[in-house]
C-alpha cells in the first residue's frame, strides 16, 4: 500500500513538473533574429591580414598550403622590386573543402593567415566557395595587431640590413671574435 | 422517395462535416502537440510557418504529398500498400457511431446526430480498435525490414495485453446504461456523468486507450530509439502520413469514447450539443499530450504486467462490485 502511495506521488511530481514548465520562457535561441556572440577564437571564414604599416602580411612561404589536411591553400610566391619584401602574387582558398580546422594559423610564420568567427559562408554554388587573393584581404591585423614581421625576423631586406631589426645584436666580427 | 433522397442527401452532409472536422482537428491536434511538448520542454516549438506556426499541418501536408514514395525491396506489394489504409479508415469509421447531438427535426424529418446509430455500436468500435491492428502487425511485416517486423509483432503482443481490460471495463458501463447503443448510453447520463459512478473503470479505460492509441508511455510497437520507426520505418510520404493521419483521428476517437462513455457526451450547458463534444474531445486530447510530455516508455515486460495482473482483475473486481450494487439498488 505504502509503495502504491509513492509511486502516486512521483507520479504526481511528474506531472506537476512538465505542468510548470508550461509557464516558463523558453531557453531556445531563435538563430538568425538572435546572434549569439562568438568567441574570438571561433574557427571559421579564413582572411589574410596586413601589417600595422598596412602592407600584407603573408609572405608567400607555403608553411599553411603545406600543413592543410585538406589540401585548399594554394598560391604563387613573388618579391617586391621596391624592397624585395615577398608575398603571394596569387593566393586561393577553397573554402568547398575546408574544414577550419586551424592549421594553417598555426603554421604561419607571419600572423597572416587567421581565422575569424564568422561562420555564415553558405553558397549554393561550390565554384563561388573559392575565394581568391581579394577575396581573403583584410585592413588590419586580426587577432594579432602589433605584429610586424619584418621588423623582428632578421631577414635582410632592400631596406633593413643585418643587425637593424627590433631586439637584435650587432653582428659579431668574426675575425675579432676568436678565442 | 422524396424523404428517402432527403435522408440520403442529409447523411452524405453529416459524413462530409465529421470527415472535415476530424481530419481539420486531426492536423492542428499535430501542430498542438509539437507546439505544447516544445513547452513542456524549455522550447518554442513550430513557429516559422505562419503566426505561431499556425501554417505548419499545411506545410506538412504539402511535405508529405510531394515527398517520393518508397517501397523496399522484396516488400509485399498488396499488403504494404494496404497496411496505411487500415489505420486511417478503421480509425475513422469509429467515428460513425460517436452521437454528436439530440435528435432535431429538418425537413419535417427526424435527422439523428449520428451517423449511424448502430444498437451494438460498443461491439462495433471494440472490433474496430482491434482491426486497427491489423494494420500495424501487416505494416511492419509486409515491409521486409527486421525493425519494421519487431515493430508489428510488439504491436499485436500489445494488443492482447490492452483489448481485454479495454472491453471489460465498458462492461459497468453497459450495465448501468442497460444498451450498447453509444446514444443510449449518453442519454443514461443525463444526471450523473459515468465517471463519478465508475472512477475506477475510467481509469482502466484511460489506460488501456492510450495503450491502444500507441502514444508515448505505449508507444512500444514505435520506439524510435530502439526500433528506429518501428512498424511505419519503412514508409515515406502520404503513406507514412496516413499513420500519422491514423495516429491522430485515432487520438480524437479515444477522446470522443472517453466523453460519451465517461463525460456525458453531448451534454453540457449554454453551448451547443457538437461544441460541447469537440470541447471534450480535446480536453482528453490536451491531457493525453500532457501524459506524452512528462511519462518515459513502458518496457515491454511491463506493459504486459499491467495489464494482465493489474487492469484485468481491477477490471473484472469492478464488474462484480457493479453487479452487486445493481442487484442491491
Amino acid at each position: 500500500m505504502s509503495s502504491a502511495i509513492e509511486a502516486l506521488k512521483a507520479l504526481a511530481e511528474g506531472f506537476g513538473t512538465t505542468f510548470k514548465h508550461l509557464g516558463r520562457k523558453p531557453i531556445t535561441e531563435q538563430y538568425p533574429e538572435y546572434k549569439r556572440p562568438l568567441p574570438e577564437r571561433t574557427r571559421a571564414r579564413i582572411v589574410l591580414t596586413c601589417d600595422p604599416g598596412g602592407d600584407e602580411r603573408c609572405v608567400a612561404c607555403f608553411l599553411c598550403s603545406a600543413a592543410c589536411p585538406v589540401s585548399c591553400i594554394s598560391m604563387e610566391a613573388a618579391e617586391r622590386k621596391k624592397d624585395g619584401r615577398r608575398y603571394a602574387g596569387w593566393f586561393r582558398i577553397n573554402f568547398g573543402r575546408c574544414i577550419f580546422c586551424g592549421l594553417c594559423e598555426e603554421a604561419c610564420p607571419t600572423s597572416a593567415i587567421q581565422l575569424t568567427p564568422d561562420f555564415e559562408i553558405c553558397k549554393r554554388d561550390v565554384l563561388s566557395m573559392v575565394y581568391e587573393k581579394e577575396d581573403l584581404q583584410v585592413n588590419h591585423g586580426g587577432k594579432d595587431r602589433e605584429y610586424n614581421f619584418y621588423r623582428y625576423a632578421g631577414v635582410v631586406t632592400l631596406v633593413r640590413g643585418k643587425g637593424e631589426h627590433v631586439k637584435e645584436t650587432e653582428p659579431v666580427n668574426i675575425r675579432s671574435n676568436m678565442p | 422517395m422524396a424523404s428517402w433522397i432527403i435522408g440520403f442527401v442529409l447523411l452524405l452532409l453529416k459524413m462530409a462535416v465529421v470527415l472535415g472536422v476530424l481530419l481539420l482537428l486531426a492536423a492542428y491536434l499535430v501542430w498542438a502537440e509539437r507546439k505544447l511538448l516544445a513547452r513542456f520542454q524549455v522550447r518554442y516549438g513550430p513557429n516559422r510557418a505562419g503566426k505561431f506556426g499556425l501554417l505548419q499541418p499545411i506545410a506538412d501536408g504539402i511535405k508529405m504529398i510531394t515527398k517520393e514514395d518508397l517501397m523496399p525491396d522484396g516488400a509485399d506489394r498488396f499488403i504494404f500498400l494496404l497496411a496505411p489504409a487500415v489505420v486511417a479508415f478503421t480509425a475513422l469509421l469509429m467515428f460513425a457511431v460517436v452521437p454528436f447531438g439530440e435528435e432535431i427535426t429538418l425537413f419535417g424529418q427526424n435527422v439523428p446526430m449520428v451517423i449511424s446509430d448502430l444498437n451494438v455500436g460498443l461491439l462495433f468500435i471494440i472490433a474496430l480498435s482491434s482491426l486497427g491492428v491489423y494494420g500495424v502487425a501487416l505494416g511492419g511485416w509486409a515491409s521486409n525490414s527486421k525493425y519494421s517486423l519487431l515493430g508489428g509483432i510488439r504491436g499485436a503482443a500489445q494488443m492482447i495485453s490492452y483489448e481485454l481490460s479495454l472491453g471489460l471495463s465498458l462492461i459497468p458501463i453497459v450495465m448501468i446504461a442497460g444498451s450498447l447503443s453509444l446514444v443510449d448510453i449518453v442519454k443514461a447520463q443525463q444526471n450523473v456523468w459515468f465517471i463519478f459512478v465508475q472512477p475506477v473503470s475510467f481509469v482502466i479505460f484511460l489506460i488501456s486507450a492510450m495503450a491502444e492509441s500507441k502514444r508515448i508511455p505505449f508507444d512500444i510497437p514505435e520506439a524510435e530509439n530502439e526500433l528506429g520507426a518501428g512498424y511505419h520505418m519503412e514508409y515515406s510520404g502520404m503513406r507514412f502520413g496516413l499513420f500519422f493521419i491514423g495516429e491522430y483521428v485515432h487520438m480524437q476517437v479515444l477522446g470522443a469514447l472517453t466523453a460519451v462513455f465517461f463525460l456525458g457526451g453531448w451534454q453540457g450547458p449554454f453551448l451547443p450539443a457538437p461544441v460541447w463534444l469537440l470541447i471534450k474531445i480535446v480536453m482528453v486530447a490536451l491531457v493525453m499530450i500532457w501524459i506524452r510530455g512528462t511519462l518515459p516508455r513502458l518496457r515491454y515486460d511491463q506493459l504486459m504486467a499491467i495489464g494482465w495482473k493489474v487492469l484485468v482483475p481491477a477490471a473484472l473486481i469492478n464488474i462484480v462490485i457493479t453487479g452487486a450494487v445493481i442487484l442491491i439498488i
